[in-house]
């Protein structure tokens, strides 16, 4: 399996429902302790009629997933996982009709405590819309 | 009179009413589209939700006090203190600071009891009057 397969096996397991899987979340590449996942855009996923601008929750949910992935990884498979804390700055809108791209990174790893960071832009990688900072708990550790 | 929710609020499932007191509650129902894990909220969707609150409840109060102003989030913090089960979650807003440039709100999300949120958010806007 290449990276990009093995990604798409996880991404399947936890993102192929619900959610993540209304949102149409789809894995890119991944490495040792990163993920980077694609949110294309949609007129239903509007915030501001006005510019058609992309509304910030769906990108958030982007951002929890990729750094969520970039977890799993670096743990080597999926443990279930509560978010403590999760802090987006927005930099700017994303433009209309870009599709989002989302890099989580896993900075720290402990028994039970995963510290993340991400960044999301829209085709520009020197250009960010978003930078993400926050925490995860596994919920099957004592 | 009820502001109008973005798209997004709507395919997530947001509804809203005016509380007797003249704020706005909202509230998500559960469904496959804000499922996290099985039998529970997914962390995204209830961020999803306590950004509605925050930027509906700015919004409504800008409708009376600067029409056609643009408000733009900068930063959300969330905290989320409880799992979100199976059933309708509640939400709402309150201004903690409204100024010429700068909002800042509070939202909180609860399913048993305000008192008892499962998650809250605070958030900074830039209002462009």
């Amino acid at each position: 399996m290449t990276d990009a397969e093995r990604l798409a096996a996880l991404i399947e397991r936890v993102a192929g429902f619900g959610h993540n899987a209304a949102l149409g979340l789809r894995p890119v590449a991944h490495g040792a302790d990163w993920a980077t996942l694609a949110l294309d855009y949609r007129a239903e996923l509007i915030g501001e009629p006005e510019r058609a601008v992309l509304a910030s929750g769906p990108i958030l949910a982007l951002m929890d997933m990729a750094t969520s992935c970039a977890t799993w990884i670096r743990r080597g498979g999926f443990v279930p996982q509560a978010t403590l804390d999760f802090r987006i700055d927005y930099l700017r809108a994303a433009r209309p009709g870009r599709t989002v791209i989302g890099r989580g990174e896993c900075t720290r790893l402990t028994r039970r405590i995963a510290f993340v960071r991400g960044t999301a832009h829209d085709g520009d990688e020197a250009d960010p819309i978003a930078l993400v900072a926050g925490t995860f708990m596994s919920t099957d550790v004592p | 009179m009820i502001p109008d929710l973005p798209p997004y609020a709507r395919w997530l499932g947001v509804t809203l009413e005016r509380a007797p007191d003249g704020g706005l509650g909202f509230r998500l129902p559960y469904g496959d589209t804000v499922q996290g894990r099985p039998g529970f909220f997914h962390g995204g969707a209830l961020a999803g939700l306590l950004e509605i609150a925050a930027i509906g409840t700015l919004r409504d109060r800008l409708a009376a006090e600067a029409p056609g102003a643009i408000v733009k989030p900068i930063t959300v913090t969330f905290d989320f203190l409880r799992g979100g089960r199976a059933l309708p979650v509640h939400a709402d807003a309150s201004i903690t600071r409204l100024g010429a440039r700068i909002a800042i709100l509070s939202a909180r999300a609860w399913q048993d009891a305000a008192e008892t949120p499962i998650a809250m958010a605070r958030m900074t806007l830039a209002v462009h009057r």
